[in-house]
């Protein structure tokens, strides 16, 4: 399990955990969980774009991740968020339909482009993760307070001069980066579990912000690390145990914050 | 005509079934949408559709219809939304995302015990993204009874579920009980869900569902035009994905034709572009 | 409340001339005049829909104007001065943001990166303990903020627009959802913070009763259009009957104003609630 080539799949994941941990955070005090599936799940079909041109899957990823966050982010100005959400994710994985078809894939690497693939990371393929999670957790540390502030109430951040829609955009950004990034070790489909899940856990713990943060980003270290000692002995896809892990570790959330809710309530 | 028209287009039984079955979902789809969009519940519409994906490639493994294993599932994971369903939106859309990824993990797992267990390595692709002209005749009189299903829910509890979507507060105090028409609607959402997930693939069902009524609605704000424009777009994208998808057959590269799935998306997200600029136009003038 | 000179020779901090805006087509504001002076307390009534909100976003900045000028804090419409408590913010219990967090971000929410300096961190942490103490919200400083009461959330919301040290505090509706000892608390507070820190107070009403003891200005809209003064300037029957463009009388009753409209039959009906507009309005839907 600890072997040479092992090494790279438990440094990989590890990096993605942490910022999947941190963007969650951001996703879940932002409500923008629908968001955080389109665009990995979505992106999925530039990997198979980039397969049929036999180009690197990280670049096709990348493209239609930022594609889509600017795509989404200009349709939901004139309509419904939803809406542009739901609409921007089916128009990028019709195309994903159209690329499949024309592909000669063998259908298990698809399978692993969504579902996730623990032997896959080179080390070659490490210093891309490395340096997009660098990136990824600077532009997060460099928009804490407006996202916190936006998050909050948009009126409060307008009123300060901070454009709800220039950080919704950025954000969206930030989330396509992590996409990029992620999906070719834990999967298109279950990118998202591990951003929401574990975050959606860890504000049941704590009330303070950065607190909550560290929670989130331990408990997705747990959840892949976990997973992939499972996936490696019973040789399951790792997306199921990070999809049911992660659902197991909200609901254990859900209770312990109910519980210190009864326990500190109500407020004197 | 030919060359709009492949030759056999209107003769071809497979074509016969799939402009029928198309239409019915569409309509479906397009109907209970409308009630999707206007309650802002796009996210848990495409995670119902997702989720079915699970029972769909279960009932693969299993060997029968995946339409059943769709319809289960889903039917169980509204219940889990309903249930997790917490009043904030921003809550709301956590719990609907949990219970999707927990299903999404349940499907990599069939779908893997599937593929290594019988090696039929295109099920999840057509799980996940479908085709219409792969649904069986058989199957035409179960998917029309669930329409017909899901359509009367949506005639019994039209006004409930109107009043209900505009402002729940307003119903409540008006003695309307929500859960009830909320439990009944999201059975209706599973089965429009369902329904679309085995013509154009799970993962494309939420075209069907949020594209025609969110165009609608842009276009007219009185809910039974908005009904009838949702279904009208809805029918005529599949209708005219089915034909450019038929002609495809002898569009390069392959030869083996371009999804039928793709093409409907394309028109349906074509159709809501156009609802927009026209919206623009008719809120300015 | 200690008697301050109204018309003092200062500049004013907020001063509007002639302020239309339109919304979607529709005039929501029409040629609306008055000026704020530094210090003064200042209402805004008028019913739902009267354009109390819109009014507030043209003040900030927010909404653009059709036409006329608004000028803020002498000349500068520079934001940092203006403090702002937004309607109906409920926040979520389930966000993991304390109270002080929230008033902290009213200091430094729009500068980009992370507070590291730990001298910066005690400067800070003195001032938002300040503020929390203004608003006498020390008690709850460290509980998650969306588990308070509609009354503490009020404060804290208070606190966070007051830490900026602004010269002007707007608040939309902060008395709606509020029961009637929050309201008065709330009412009090404002009325002291704006003796304190010298802060001219606006805040929007659909009801002046509970402002009464405290304001020193009125500025009641209807219809779009505005009066300005003392409450024994505007609310009269007169004043008002010109604003609304038919006759309403004024009625004063133990230290209550009732605005009245109609001719006799026509029932009573205080600026405060709502005929069932938007109820019919809903359900006319066919």
């Amino acid at each position: 399990m600890f072997s040479s080539f092992m090494v790279n799949t438990w440094v990989a994941a590890s990096i993605v955990a942490v910022v999947g941990g941190v963007v969650g955070f951001f996703v879940v005090l932002r409500g923008s969980a629908f968001v955080a599936h389109a665009i990995p799940h979505g992106a999925f079909s530039g990997a198979a774009g980039a397969a049929l041109l036999g180009l690197n899957t990280v670049f096709g990823l990348g493209v239609f991740a930022l594609a889509g966050a600017l795509g989404i982010s200009a349709l939901g100005r004139k309509g419904r968020h939803d809406v542009a959400t739901a609409l921007g994710l089916v128009v990028m994985l019709g195309t994903g339909a159209l690329f499949l078809s024309w592909s000669a894939e063998y259908a298990p690497q698809i399978y692993a482009l969504l579902f996730g693939e623990v032997l896959g990371v080179s080390r070659a393929e490490l210093w891309p993760i490395a340096g997009l999670a660098i990136v990824c957790l600077a532009a997060v540390a460099l928009l804490y307070r407006p996202l916190v502030l936006s998050s909050i109430a948009p009126e409060l951040g307008e009123v300060r001069g901070v454009s709800e829609r220039v950080i919704d955009t950025a954000f969206l950004l930030v989330v396509a980066l992590a996409t990029a990034m992620t999906v070719p070790v834990v999967g298109a489909l279950l990118m998202f579990s591990l951003m929401i899940a574990p975050a959606g856990a860890a504000r049941a713990l704590s009330d303070r912000p950065g607190v909550a943060i560290a929670c989130s980003i331990a408990l997705a270290l747990v959840t892949v690390w976990v997973g992939i000692a499972l996936s490696y002995a019973i040789n399951w896809p790792l997306g199921f145990f990070v999809g049911t892990l992660g659902a197991a570790f909200y609901g254990l959330g859900r209770l312990i914050g109910a519980r210190r809710r009864r326990i500190a309530s109500p407020v004197a | 005509m030919n060359a709009l028209f492949a030759p056999g287009f209107f003769t071809n039984g497979i074509v016969h079934s799939a402009l029928i079955v198309g239409a019915v979902v569409a309509v479906v789809a397009a109907v209970v949408g409308t009630f999707t969009v206007l309650r802002a519940q796009s996210f848990a519409g495409h995670a119902l559709g997702e989720v079915g994906a699970t029972g769909g490639s279960a009932a693969i493994l299993a060997g029968t219809n995946p339409l059943w294993g769709f319809i289960g599932i889903a039917v169980v994971a509204a219940a889990a939304i309903e249930l997790l369903g917490v009043r904030q939106p921003r809550s709301r859309d956590l719990a609907t995302g949990l219970v999707l990824g927990a299903g999404l993990g349940l499907a990599a797992l069939f779908l893997y015990l599937g593929t290594t267990s019988q090696s039929t390595t295109g099920a999840s692709i057509t799980v996940l993204f479908g085709s219409l002209f792969v649904v069986s005749m058989q199957m035409v009189p179960s998917i029309v009874t669930l329409s017909i299903v899901a359509l009367a829910i949506v005639v019994v509890c039209y006004r409930r579920l109107l009043l209900t979507s505009l402002n729940p507060d307003l119903a409540a105090a008006r003695g309307v009980s929500l859960r009830p028409v909320s439990a009944l609607y999201l059975l209706a959402l599973a089965i429009a869900v369902s329904l679309s997930a085995e013509t154009i693939g799970a993962v494309l069902s939420t075209a069907l569902l949020v594209g025609p009524p969110a165009a609608a609605l842009r276009l007219t704000k009185r809910p039974i035009a908005a009904l009838v424009a949702a279904a009208g777009i809805g029918v005529l994208a599949t209708w005219l994905g089915i034909l450019l998808a038929y002609d495809s057959y002898t569009w390069p590269p392959s030869g083996r034709g371009w999804p039928v799935s793709f093409f409907i998306v394309v028109f349906v997200f074509c159709f809501y572009l156009l609802a927009q600029l026209r919206g623009r136009k008719v809120t300015r003038g | 409340m200690s008697a301050r000179v109204l018309e003092g020779r200062e500049a004013p901090v907020l001063s509007l001339r002639d302020v239309s805006a339109d919304l979607a087509g529709r005039r929501v504001l029409d040629g609306v005049t008055f000026a704020v002076q530094p210090g003064e307390f200042t209402a805004l009534i008028g019913t739902n829909g009267a354009g109390k909100t819109t009014l507030l976003r043209v003040i900030l900045g927010l909404q653009p104007t059709s036409s006329g000028t608004v000028e803020l804090a002498g000349a500068r419409r520079g934001r940092r001065s203006v403090g702002y408590v937004p309607q109906k913010v409920l926040l979520d219990p389930d966000m993991p943001l304390r109270a002080r967090d929230v008033v902290a971000l009213g200091m430094d929410g729009h500068r980009l990166g992370i507070p590291v300096s730990p001298r910066a961190g005690r400067v800070r942490r003195a001032r938002v303990e300040a503020a929390l103490a203004s608003v006498d919200a020390l008690d709850f400083a460290d509980a998650r903020v969306g588990t308070l009461s509609g009354g503490e959330q009020q404060r804290v919301l208070i606190a966070h627009a007051l830490i900026g040290e602004p010269e002007l505090l707007l608040l939309d509706e902060p008395l709606a959802n509020l029961d009637l000892r929050s309201q008065h608390e709330v009412v009090a507070l404002l009325a002291r913070v704006a003796e304190q820190h010298r802060v001219a107070v606006v805040m929007s009403a659909h009801d002046m009763n509970p402002l009464l003891p405290v304001m020193q200005r009125i500025v009641y809209l209807a219809g779009g259009r505005a009066v300005s003064g003392s409450t024994e300037e505007v609310v009269r029957s007169e004043v008002l009957s010109a604003l609304y463009g038919h006759h309403v009388d004024v009625l004063r009753v133990h230290g209550r104003i009732l605005v009245v409209a109609g001719e006799g039959d026509e029932p009573v009906r205080p600026p405060g609630e709502e005929p069932g507009s938007v109820e019919s309005g809903i359900v006319s839907v066919p």
